[in-house]
């Protein structure tokens, strides 16, 4: 299977202006949009819900705010596609699962909030693995969404049919949620820039919840200006959040061209030899590529952070199992009848959720319940703590780390998905930033022997955001070209 | 048997299923049984490692408690939450019942 290259889309910043100007209605910018995803939508399955008369309002009330001369914002008119996790007034939020098919939230995700006052246009809700669960849209209750650059490819997960919109021209930037690399990954593998931020910079309110210590927020797009723009907008304290750091956005786009003389850049070395071949030598071509622009680049040794899979393997489950206790079939969502509540909570759960969903709530019950509690949940603790204080040790040495993105490229369907531990494989590069609350992004560098996109991943310390999408930036301008999408399928 | 198949049975399978509310058949139940002991299996790692003085760590930064000014602000709107309800009655939601006939 292959594609072909492109559309591409006008910047963020230039499809505003021209909204902003009247020289582009917000109605044509979602007519184009729209009619992308009716050519492709039914290859691919990107989208839950695509709110199709919703967008077109959002989009008029646009253009109606400047045609009065009011300003509606820096996204003014840019459509953007929402993984079906966060939560949208009136339009329903499945998270890709039985238990909460058809559900309608009473309130907005405060990252749906910002993106509307910024003058964005929703334009659906993306497929997702059940829950956030897994690796490649695979365990969506939905069906799974296919890779714009080979259609029997996954496009990997959780985040699948945020990233695979991107990548296929519908959407010049959507957003997802990374737990333990649910945003990197499918990145990687749909040739799209994706970024998880520190912990606490996106506010989590109205993000349905898989595991509360882990989960952020965060942009897809094709360039990294695209994603720091979208970054920016939704970043920020929010009181209804309340592990939101009390700071305010980042500002990235303003710094974005500095490059990166003088920076020290780290290879970890601990990962290579768990990778394919091409994924491990595309990120020695970008240190070589750093180097060139003026970095300081050596090679670092973390083993500790190969603990990172093992404890985040116990510890997502673990919180994940306390998390989902609240789909007991009261209050929303399905409910399957029983002659008692406890009967009829275990059918609704028992029915509602699907294979993977299941199969970690049993890992995380069993880490947390009487007699293991200390020697798995207490110790993936204490392991959390070592994967920290090794990057403690090597940022005194190094600004940014790069590593893979991912172990491979995309998968064809069907081929990890009996094998639970292959596929937690796929986070392994992934996982220790989600565990330590840092940065990291995903940015299209090569392509493997097959044409398919292969990412590179740059690691910064908490709130290291500006040089991390520095470096961003450099390796993106120094990626061969068509290593990005978008790309038609 | 080896070492993978003796860590967690069925019965073990049953018992942790009982605690998070889940309906299992049997072939689930056989199925988790086998791919539980794989997955403890590896993150043994984890389990062995030796973790003298180090503490454990619950959440990526510090976390403190907080709080709003106490002041009354509108909450969601019931009926919108409570349409929302497999079953409700009476501005509450219906469940089965919770406890046993009275003698």
């Amino acid at each position: 299977m292959t594609s072909s290259r492109g559309p591409e889309f006008p910047s963020l910043v230039d499809i505003a202006a021209s909204v902003r100007s009247g020289e582009r209605s917000a109605r044509a910018v979602l007519a184009q949009s729209l009619g992308r995803v009716r050519d492709l939508e039914g290859d691919l399955h990107c989208f839950n819900e695509v709110t199709l008369e919703a967008a077109e309002a959002d989009a008029d009330a646009v253009d109606q705010m400047v045609r009065s001369g009011l300003d509606p914002g820096p996204l003014a008119g840019v459509p953007v596609a929402l993984k079906d996790n966060l939560c949208t007034v009136g339009v329903p939020t499945t998270c890709s699962s039985r238990i909460l098919e058809g559900w309608l939230p009473p309130y907005d995700a405060t990252v749906v909030t910002r993106l509307r006052l910024a003058g964005a246009i929703p334009i659906g809700k993306t497929n997702l693995d059940e829950f956030a669960m897994g690796s490649s849209t695979e365990n969506s209750a939905f069906g799974p969404t296919r890779n714009p650059w080979d259609i029997t490819r996954v496009p990997g997960g959780s985040s699948g049919g945020s990233a695979a919109a991107v990548a296929c021209g519908m959407v010049p930037l959507s957003f997802g949620s990374d737990t333990g690399g649910s945003i990197r990954q499918p990145a990687a593998l749909c040739g799209i820039v994706g970024v998880k931020p520190t912990y606490g910079v996106v506010s989590r309110y109205g993000l349905i919840a898989f595991a509360s210590s882990l989960d952020q927020i965060g942009p897809f797009a094709t360039t990294v200006a695209d994603a720091a723009l979208g970054l920016e907008v939704v970043a920020g304290h929010d009181p209804m959040d309340s592990t939101s750091l009390e700071r305010p956005a980042p500002s990235l786009l303003a710094s974005l061209g500095d490059g990166v003389s003088g920076l020290r850049i780290g290879i970890i070395d601990d990962f290579l030899s768990d990778v394919s071949p091409e994924c491990g030598a595309a990120v020695i071509a970008a240190a070589e590529a750093l180097a060139a622009a003026g970095a300081e680049v050596d090679r670092v040794k973390i083993p500790e952070l190969l603990l990172g899979l093992p404890a985040y393997y116990l510890i997502a489950p673990a919180e994940a199992s306390s998390n989902l206790s609240r789909y007991d079939g009261v209050r929303y969502g399905l409910r399957v009848d029983g002659p008692d509540a406890e009967t009829m909570n275990a059918r609704t759960r028992g029915e509602g959720f699907g294979p993977e969903v299941k199969r970690r709530i049993m890992i995380g019950t069993y880490a947390l319940s009487a007699g293991y509690y200390d020697a798995y949940y207490g110790q993936a603790q204490k392991a959390r703590t070592i994967v920290i204080r090794a990057f403690e040790a090597a940022y005194r040495n190094f600004d940014v780390l790069l590593t893979p993105t991912t172990p491979s490229v995309a998968f064809p369907f069907g081929s990890k998905v009996d094998d639970p531990i292959e596929m937690y494989l796929c986070d392994l590069c992934s996982i220790p930033s989600s565990l330590a609350g840092h940065p990291a992004a995903s940015v299209p560098f090569a392509l493997s022997p097959e044409g398919l996109p292969i990412g590179v991943q740059v690691l910064a310390p908490a709130l290291g955001e500006v040089q991390m999408m520095r470096v961003a930036a450099s390796l993106e301008q120094a990626a061969p070209p068509g290593a990005r999408g978008p790309v038609t399928p | 048997m080896s070492e993978t198949e003796r860590r967690i049975s069925p019965e073990d399978v049953r018992h942790v299923a009982r605690l998070a509310r889940l309906a299992l058949d049997d072939d689930e139940i056989g199925l988790y049984a086998s791919q539980l002991s794989a997955i403890l299996e590896h993150v043994d790692a984890v389990r062995r490692l030796d973790t003298a003085n180090v503490p454990p760590t619950a959440h990526p930064f510090p976390v403190e408690n907080v709080l709003r000014d106490d002041a009354v602000t509108a909450s969601l709107d019931r009926a919108t939450v409570l349409a929302q309800a497999p079953l409700a009655e009476s501005d509450c939601f219906r469940v089965p019942r919770i406890m046993g006939e009275a003698p």
